[in-house]
Formats: structure tokens, C-alpha cells, sequence
């Protein structure tokens, strides 16, 4: 086991190159649904187990599935009415069990990265061919129904292990959603020395995390996100900051949250310096733009001992 | 280092469920439904009447609710006990004063040691659905199948003798089952079951022994898990389900009529400093000209007059 995962180096917030989003937008903002398959019976993974209870797991597994059937349509008016395009972290299985979803989002031009197979198929254990194949699986499913290969990449269920990132760039991703160290993209060091980045999807922000987790009341929820929204609106003047929103059909679907959520979606809509965009753009404009000067600046601070190579190669 | 291949296999990867149990539908492909007098939202309010034993013996597993300090727990068993001897009074007060039509799901140890709080819910002639023997009996996996057979029927029979009437509805403690729970209620007379969180509407749910009906019983605006778990205060509860309310109703504006699930605990909300939030709640519910308050059973029964489900006998 490694101290630091080694994908980045230091980079302090302050004095970076600064990022001019299209039409001078102060903030890049996505949403990022999850639409996710949770087994009722999956395999049982020696490190983690999928669910708190014996089989049948009805709560957990009922609500889920509730997300499908409930939630989904009702995420996806609002983002309609916002004019927001999702950028689903799809469980890839969910193309051969809900093929009607996915068309629906395929049809408003959705972005659809990968997050797995399934929701109960845990990273923990497999070896880095099983790893592969099941990211490849991933990667060339959501193909086969959408017309085209997924750029970025959420672990099933966060689960990692010390070659995720390496993989998913040499099967061609551009970036990951699995690191929360900063309110920028950045350049992400792969073993490939890929030009690889992280786009910020943010934890703080996501409801499963702010209901489940942090117990948040709902309308807490939606004033949070304004707030988080003003901060990043007010930095951005100075440089491009990201806004993500992640999301889950059974939580924020529900009819006693859906509305906190609307109101910040109407809230962050009305301003005029907002990019409403999708992980995929976001990652693009950053490499074509950002990138190679953010790796300059990077390698002026981070010290001569260990400064990034023009490849940016991370060492495995 | 690998993992065993069973692992990375996927032998339900298909379209619809990965298992038979009801068929995958989206809510919004459903037929649309209109309530008795043109409304379009059915308040179902749900009460739970539940007896939580002082020595549990948690098998197969605890429930929420349970025992939590070293025997005697007489904090959390009187705590549950008020429930059943104050708080329960302040609710039908609450439901008289606001024309809610309650459903009570009564554990069959409740019937039988508190006769006088039996007959007062059998004589107000609401419905009554089955909540297993008490809070104890959890429907898991691990239970054996007979003696789960042996518990249902104790308290099926136990509540159907002392009500005098049929009961056709099920809600299990915790809406925790066994893989045997469905197959178990259907043949023991049951109609419908109130544990899967998975919709907002009844559809039939498949058993050996042909359907049962799920009913939409909300845990997440329960007050229990909101003021227990969440530990969202009462104020909240009250913001929440008003939320709820308007979404529904606005829903229902284009897409037929919905239902807004209620469960509720007396020995949570019947709190002397909760109930003027409940009391709020229903009062503000009840003046919406939309909304029609019925028992679980009658909501089903015209919904199933409206929709072209498959036969289910």
C-alpha cells in the first residue's frame, strides 16, 4: 500500500493560470444523475458486502429500483425545463435492463460515463486483468447503445484500486470523477503518461451524501447549493471554477425534496456567467486550453526534486 | 490477486428485473387514475399500533425501533409503551378534528394485551391491517420457513378473531421479509402487502400462489425514520410532507391521480410537543380541494376499478 495515490502533484489554489470558460463564464455547471443497477442477489465480494441485510435485502434494494420507476422521469423534466443536460454515471447494465431510459437520454444528447457494471460489483479484489475487462465491459456496452464511447469514469460505488485511473486512460477515458482535491480541473498523472484529467464532481454536493450521510434536510439541501454556487460565481471572476451537482433518482426524486432542488437549479440557472454544460465538455475545453499550461505551472511549484515531466507520467 | 470468477459474472443481466417478482414499469407509463369525486390525491395516513418486547430476542434480526441498552431497557420500552397509552388518544382526537380516515396496521400482541385500544381503533370502523406479532418478529431471511408460516398465521388469526372482521392488508415490522413472506401472505389470505419502497402507485407483485398487490408505504417521509434517524426536527416533518403534498398534487394535474403515503408512530409524533406539527399537517392537507383521505384497502379497490392490471385470482 502507497502513502499517496500519486495522481497529482501540489498545486496551490492561488495564482494559477487563470481559466476563461466560453463567453466568459465564471462557472462550468454540470448535473450528473447516477443511474445506477443495484442487484437483489449479487455475489457477495470478500472485502465489502452489497447489502446490511440476509437475502432479500427489501429496503435497500426497493428504494433503489424506486429511482428507475419513480425518480427518473421527474429529474429529467426539471433538467429539461433548466435547459440542463445530464451526465449520467451510468451502471453499464442498466442499457440491457432499462433500454427505455437510456434512449430517453440519448435522444436530449446526454453525456453517459461509466460507473461500472453494477452498483454491487465492488473494484476490491479483482486483479488488474478482471479490472480491465469489467471497465472495457463498461466502456464498450454504454457504446453499443449510445454511438459512442464514454469519455470519463466514477468507480462502481467509489470502489478503487491503485491502477482505476491507470486503466481507464489506456482504454481511452479523459477523465476521472473519482478525486475531490480541488474546485478546478487538473491534469491527473497516469502511468501511460496519457493527457488524462480529473473534472470536479464533489461529494459535499451529493444528495445521497447530504441525505443519507449527513442526515441534511431537504431544504437545507437546496439553500447549500446555492451557497455553494455564490462562492464558486464570486471566484470564478477571477478564474473558471466547477460546479457539479451528483444526483440520485430515489433521493432527489422523492416528492418532499424535489422542489429544494428546483429552486437551486432555477437559482443557478438565472445568472447570466453560468456555462450549463456536461463532464465530457468540460474535460475537452480543459485539455485543449488548460492543460499543458497548467502542467507548466505546476511543475514551477511543485519544487525541482520533483517536478512532473513533460508527460506527466506517474511512476506505478 | 484476483477475484473468483462468480464474481464478475452477470447471469441476470437482461432487460426488465433481474427476478420475477413484478415487471419493470415506469410510473409515468401507467394508465391515469381519478379518485372518488374528481380528486387527485388519496391521503392514505398510516398508523402503526406496535408492542416492542423488553427481553428481545433480535431473530433473525433487530428492527428499528428495538431495545438498544443492556436488559432491563425500560427507557426505550416505556418510550414505545406511551405510544399505545397517550399518544395514540391524541391522534384520534387529531384525525376527528381534521376528517382524516385512517388505516391502523396493529401488531396481533397489541391486540391482545391492550383489548381496550383494540376495540376503540375495530369500533371506529377504519381499516385495520396486520403488523406481524410485535416488533420483535422480524420476516427475514434466516427465519425457517414454517415457523414464519406458524407466525403469520398466529397473527393473522389472532386479529381477525378479536376484529371480527376480515384483514386483507400486510405491513411487515420494518418491511423486512424472507424470501418466503409473499408466498406465506398469499396463502394466508392476504390481498396486499405494504413493504416495497419502490413506487408511488399499487402493482402486482408475483407469488407461487398468484399476486399480491404492493401498496406504496413512503419510508422516507415516515416520521419515525425523519425525526428518529435523520434526527430532522418535527418543524421539518411538517415542511417536508407539505412539500410532498404540493408536488403530488401538481403531479397529479397532468398525469392522474396520486397517492400520499403517511406512516405514523404515536409513540413518535403523539409527543406532546410533536402533535401541534401533526395537527398542522393534516389541517393544511385536508383543506386542499384536491385531496380525498381513505383507508389503504379502499384506495386500492378503486384503483383497481380504473386499471386494466392483469387478473390477480
Amino acid at each position: 500500500m502507497k502513502e499517496d495515490p500519486g495522481y497529482y502533484d501540489y498545486w496551490p489554489y492561488r495564482d494559477r493560470p487563470p481559466i476563461r470558460w466560453p463567453n466568459g463564464a465564471r462557472v462550468a455547471f454540470w448535473v450528473a444523475p447516477n443511474i445506477e443497477f443495484y442487484e437483489l442477489q449479487p455475489p457477495r465480494n470478500p472485502q465489502r458486502a452489497p447489502w446490511p441485510q440476509p437475502y432479500p435485502p427489501v429496503p435497500g434494494y426497493s428504494i433503489r429500483d424506486y429511482g428507475n420507476r419513480v425518480g427518473h422521469m421527474r429529474q429529467m423534466r426539471l433538467l429539461d425545463k433548466y435547459g440542463i443536460r445530464g451526465s449520467i454515471s451510468l451502471s453499464a447494465a442498466l442499457c440491457e435492463h432499462h433500454p427505455e431510459i437510456i434512449e430517453m437520454c440519448r435522444e436530449r444528447d446526454w453525456e453517459f460515463f461509466t460507473h461500472g457494471i453494477y452498483n454491487t460489483r465492488y473494484t476490491y479484489g479483482m486483479s488488474e486483468e478482471q479490472e480491465r475487462a469489467m471497465i472495457l465491459d463498461s466502456m464498450e456496452t454504454i457504446e453499443k447503445h449510445v454511438g459512442r464511447k464514454p469519455a470519463g469514469y466514477l468507480a462502481p460505488a467509489l470502489s478503487h484500486s491503485e491502477v482505476t485511473v491507470d486503466l481507464f486512460a489506456e482504454l481511452g477515458g479523459i477523465y476521472t470523477c473519482d478525486l475531490f482535491h480541488d474546485d478546478q480541473p487538473t491534469p491527473v498523472k497516469t502511468r501511460g503518461g496519457q493527457r488524462f484529467v480529473s473534472v470536479p464532481y464533489s461529494l459535499e454536493m451529493n444528495d445521497t451524501i447530504a441525505f443519507v450521510v449527513n442526515k441534511m434536510e431537504p431544504r437545507r439541501y437546496g439553500e447549500m447549493l446555492r451557497e455553494c454556487f455564490d462562492r464558486l460565481y464570486a471566484e470564478g471572476a477571477q478564474s473558471g471554477t466547477v460546479m457539479c451537482i451528483p444526483t440520485h433518482n430515489y433521493q432527489i426524486s422523492t416528492p418532499h425534496r424535489i422542489k429544494a432542488f428546483e429552486e437551486s437549479l432555477e437559482y443557478i440557472t438565472g445568472h447570466p456567467d453560468v456555462w450549463v454544460t456536461t463532464g465530457r465538455e468540460i474535460a475537452e475545453f480543459y485539455l485543449q486550453n488548460n492543460y499543458d499550461a497548467a502542467l507548466a505551472d505546476i511543475a514551477s511549484k511543485s519544487g525541482a526534486a520533483n517536478a512532473t515531466s513533460a508527460t506527466n507520467g506517474r511512476t506505478a | 490477486m484476483a477475484l473468483d470468477q462468480e464474481l464478475l459474472q452477470y447471469p441476470m443481466r437482461r432487460y426488465g428485473m433481474d427476478h420475477d417478482r413484478y415487471e419493470w414499469s415506469m410510473l409515468t407509463d401507467r394508465a391515469p387514475v381519478v379518485w372518488p369525486g374528481g380528486k387527485k390525491l388519496a391521503l392514505w395516513v398510516n398508523v402503526s399500533l406496535q408492542f416492542f418486547p423488553l427481553n428481545p430476542q433480535r431473530k433473525p434480526l433487530s428492527v428499528a425501533g428495538n431495545m438498544t441498552m443492556p436488559y432491563p431497557d425500560l427507557r426505550h420500552f416505556s418510550l414505545r409503551d406511551y405510544g399505545n397509552r397517550v399518544g395514540i388518544y391524541r391522534f384520534l382526537s387529531a384525525f376527528d378534528r381534521y376528517g382524516i380516515k385512517p388505516t391502523f396496521a396493529v401488531n396481533a400482541q397489541v391486540a391482545e394485551r391492550y383489548p381496550y385500544l383494540f376495540d376503540a381503533v375495530r369500533e371506529r370502523g377504519d381499516e385495520i391491517i396486520a403488523h406481524s406479532w410485535n416488533m420483535d418478529t422480524a420476516h427475514a431471511g434466516g427465519l425457517a420457513e414454517g415457523e414464519e408460516a406458524a407466525l403469520v398465521t398466529r397473527s393473522l388469526d389472532t386479529l381477525r378473531q378479536r376484529a371480527g372482521r376480515e384483514i386483507h392488508g400486510w405491513l411487515s415490522p420494518g418491511k423486512i421479509e424472507s424470501e418466503n413472506t409473499p408466498e406465506l401472505l398469499r396463502q394466508a389470505g392476504i390481498d396486499y402487502f405494504c413493504d416495497w419502497v419502490n413506487d408511488e402507485m399499487p402493482y402486482p407483485f408475483h407469488t407461487k400462489h398468484g399476486d399480491l398487490w404492493a401498496m406504496p408505504l413512503a419510508t422516507e417521509l415516515e416520521d419515525r425514520f425523519v425525526v428518529q434517524d435523520n434526527l430532522h426536527s418535527e418543524a421539518s416533518w411538517a415542511d417536508q410532507v407539505i412539500d410532498a403534498c404540493d408536488f403530488l398534487l401538481q403531479e397529479a394535474e397532468e398525469q392522474g391521480g396520486r397517492i400520499l403515503s403517511l406512516s405514523l408512530h404515536p409513540w413518535v409524533l403523539g409527543q406532546p410537543h410533536r402533535m401541534k406539527y401533526l395537527e398542522a399537517v393534516l389541517e393544511n392537507i385536508q383543506s386542499r380541494p384536491d385531496v380525498w383521505s381513505a383507508g389503504a384497502g379502499e384506495i386500492l379497490a378503486t384503483f383497481r376499478q380504473q386499471t386494466a392490471s392483469p387478473a390477480t385470482r
